[in-house]
């Protein structure tokens, strides 16, 4: 970072925040687990590689991974629910489930968003 | 796919202990089973060992899916019923999924279902060909996933689809309060419900098993008490011993002469059940340590149970009345089982006791003393549990003595209330007279045989129990000293009259003497007269011929006529 910064507006601002943190940020390594070729599994796909493209441009890894193809997997991921989001990296490890349709709750999942409080009421803390 | 068959419910032994006779075979073959009960009631570990005897003894691979616990916590808690979790799942006998829901790390965006899951399942299934799976506990998952609708609807897909795949299930579930699993799962699993209940009475726990329904089979109804013990489950249904034993002729001697013979000489039948009961201290254990001790002496086996001395001690004490019981167990053929009778609760004591039986093989069983458990439940129960063990004896064929201490004055009421089990029942009582207390024993009753009617003073000595005849006076019984008392009167009176007759005899004797020395006397005076009397007549005849001669000689001077 520059130590003396011409004046910008906000719009400017964000702008380059963006492109620092593409520039630094860790890249996303992420698994989605789906079990077949149903509706939900497509919609999680669509969903997710939506959010990737908007949010993660550039530093992403995204794998599609379909349990019907690779069980062996589904035990060693402790899978249980279909579909499952795996963020592998950044730590903290974190699954994600469902169809991926709530943009905003994914974005929380994805540590991309600050979570204001869980369901239970319990605030969580990120960086 | 599941098939259709029309003929009865097909059953799927779990090869534990009881259980398998209370399900009349077995779970429903193909069909889920819901076992619940609450926490540290032995769920899991019923629902493992369905698995590893399935996977042992009939052959069925099983699958076991925790939700709880991990593989290796799993593993250790089995083991310590002898189970070889990790030997089975190399050989590919059991396959165990750690399954892990931690809501922390899950974070819910719309629809999902439980794929994984299935796939996890139908992967495990696969790898082991099995055909038992456990799902320990299900419920879990609710604690883990958002959506308890879409969990209910996906959970209810999962039993269907067990039950198509023709797999015999058993899912676990916590109780709840006013329903029999937290999360109702008996709406889905209809087919067979087990409820385990763990529950303490008195500070003693005991831990009770029922079968809430079974579809399409008959099984047992009542509550019936199991235990876990250090082979697995066990579960004690109370009508599969039934009064099916055998009787047999052959008697098995007391080891006192004195209480054979009052027993018709040969003591008690071999099988039956004997019952010593007594205040403290009149001599149970010393009888009893004289059957064990003559048991042994045949070669056979015998088993004590001692539920208030140590076995060194009921053998230095039964050293000092001669009967040394060292030798049969160096030669293996006594063994004690000492516990407390507060140690576990009745189902406890009588499965261990049970297990004991079985392994040792035993002749004789002695258990000294049975009133003990008075202690450890309350009387139905202890009067059950006597049923039991006694029922199991007989059909067995051993010959047991129960010792059993009474207190206060009902003396022929046990507290145990098993005296209508009994096959013999010896009654020790203390006798209290002239400032001592001494022993008696009364045979109350003895089924099937001669026995005597009558009371013996009962002495211990340094040789051993004897039996003495009492005396029986207007005072009462006589024991003890008064006996003594009673024997040197008697022998006395005996004197006495010995004594008596001596002189009598002598009277007789001088009677006699006297009598005889008059009929000399009398025979003196006649042989007096007699002579006298001889002379007598001797002097008549010669006067007569004297006479005669001088008519003749004076007819001869007159020159009478000559005739």
């Amino acid at each position: 970072m520059l130590p003396m910064k011409p004046p910008e507006d906000s719009a400017m601002a964000s702008e380059r925040a963006l492109a620092e943190s593409r520039s630094t940020a860790p890249t996303y390594v992420l698994r989605l687990y789906i079990a077949g070729s149903s509706h939900v599994s497509a919609r999680a796909v669509a969903n997710i590689m939506e959010i990737c493209e908007t949010h993660l441009q550039g530093r992403y890894e995204l794998e599609v991974i379909d349990l019907y193809q690779q069980p062996t997997l589904a035990e060693g991921e402790q899978i249980i629910a279909a579909p499952t989001l795996i963020k592998k990296l950044p730590a903290p490890l974190r699954r994600i489930i469902g169809d991926m349709s709530n943009t905003e709750k994914v974005l929380v999942g994805l540590d991309l968003r600050k979570k204001e409080s869980d369901a239970r009421g319990i605030t969580k803390v990120k960086e | 796919m599941n098939k259709m068959t029309l003929g009865p419910l097909e059953k799927c032994p779990t090869g534990i202990e009881g259980l398998d006779e209370l399900l009349n075979g077995g779970l429903p073959r193909g069909r889920p089973t819901l076992v619940c009960g609450s926490a540290g009631c032995g769920k899991t570990l019923l629902a493992m060992e369905f698995l590893v005897r399935g996977a042992v003894e009939f052959g069925e691979p099983g699958v076991f899916m925790a939700f709880e616990e991990n593989g290796q916590e799993l593993a250790q808690n089995v083991a310590s019923l002898g189970f070889d979790l990790p030997g089975l799942i190399a050989a590919k006998k059991v396959a165990v999924d750690f399954v892990s829901v931690a809501r922390e790390e899950i974070e819910a965006t719309g629809e999902y279902d439980l794929e994984g899951l299935f796939i996890r399942l139908d992967h495990a299934i696969n790898s082991v060909g099995a055909k038992r799976v456990v799902l320990d506990t299900v419920e879990s998952l609710f604690s883990g996933l958002p959506h308890p609708m879409i969990l209910r609807g996906e959970l209810r897909r999962l039993f269907r689809w067990l039950k198509e795949r023709g797999v015999t299930v058993i899912i676990t579930g916590e109780r709840g309060e006013g329903s029999l699993t937290r999360q109702g799962l008996e709406e889905y699993v209809s087919d067979c419900v087990i409820l385990l209940d763990h529950r303490i009475v008195e500070q003693i726990s005991t831990r009770r098993l029922r079968v809430v329904k079974y579809r399409g089979s008959t099984h047992g109804t009542n509550e019936y008490p199991f235990l876990i013990g250090e082979k697995g489950f066990s579960v004690l249904p109370i009508t599969s011993l039934g009064l099916q034993h055998v009787a047999r002729n052959e008697r098995v001697s007391t080891g006192v002469p004195r209480l054979d013979a009052m027993l018709g000489g040969n003591g008690y039948y071999r099988g039956s059940t004997v019952l010593v009961s007594g205040t403290a201290g009149c001599g149970k254990t010393s009888l009893a340590a004289h059957f064990v001790d003559a048991a042994c002496a045949r070669g056979e086996r015998a088993l004590l149970f001692a539920f208030e001395e140590s076995p060194s001690q009921i053998v230095r004490n039964m050293r000092s009345i001669g009967i040394d019981l060292q030798p049969a167990v160096d030669a293996g053929l006594l063994q004690f089982h000492a516990a407390r009778p507060a140690m576990h609760g009745l189902e406890m004591h009588l499965a261990a006791m049970l297990r004991a039986i079985d392994e040792f093989e035993p002749a004789v069983v002695v258990v000294d003393p049975a009133s003990a458990f008075v202690v450890a439940g309350n009387d139905y129960d202890v009067k059950a549990m006597m049923m039991r063990l006694v029922d199991y004896l007989k059909t067995k064929g051993i010959t047991a003595l129960f010792c059993a201490l009474t207190a206060g004055e009902q003396l022929e009421s046990s507290d145990l209330a098993i005296s209508s089990l009994i096959d013999t029942w010896l009654l020790l009582r203390v006798i209290d007279l002239a400032g001592e207390r001494n022993r008696a024993l009364y045979l109350l009753k003895s089924r099937g045989m001669w026995h005597s009617n009558q009371i013996r003073e009962f002495v211990l000595t340094d040789q051993g129990v004897d039996l003495v005849d009492v005396y029986v006076g207007p005072a009462g019984v006589l024991t003890g000293s008064g006996r003594m008392a009673q024997e040197a009167a008697e022998k006395a009176a005996t004197l006495a009259r010995q004594q008596e007759i001596g002189r009598r005899r002598r009277d007789l004797e001088r009677k006699r003497l006297a009598l005889e020395a008059q009929i000399a006397a009398l025979r003196v005076a006649f042989e007096a007269e007699e002579a006298e009397l001889e002379e007598a007549i001797r002097q008549g005849e010669d006067r007569e011929s004297v006479l005669v001669e001088d008519r003749v000689d004076m007819a001869r001077l007159r020159h009478a006529d000559q005739v």
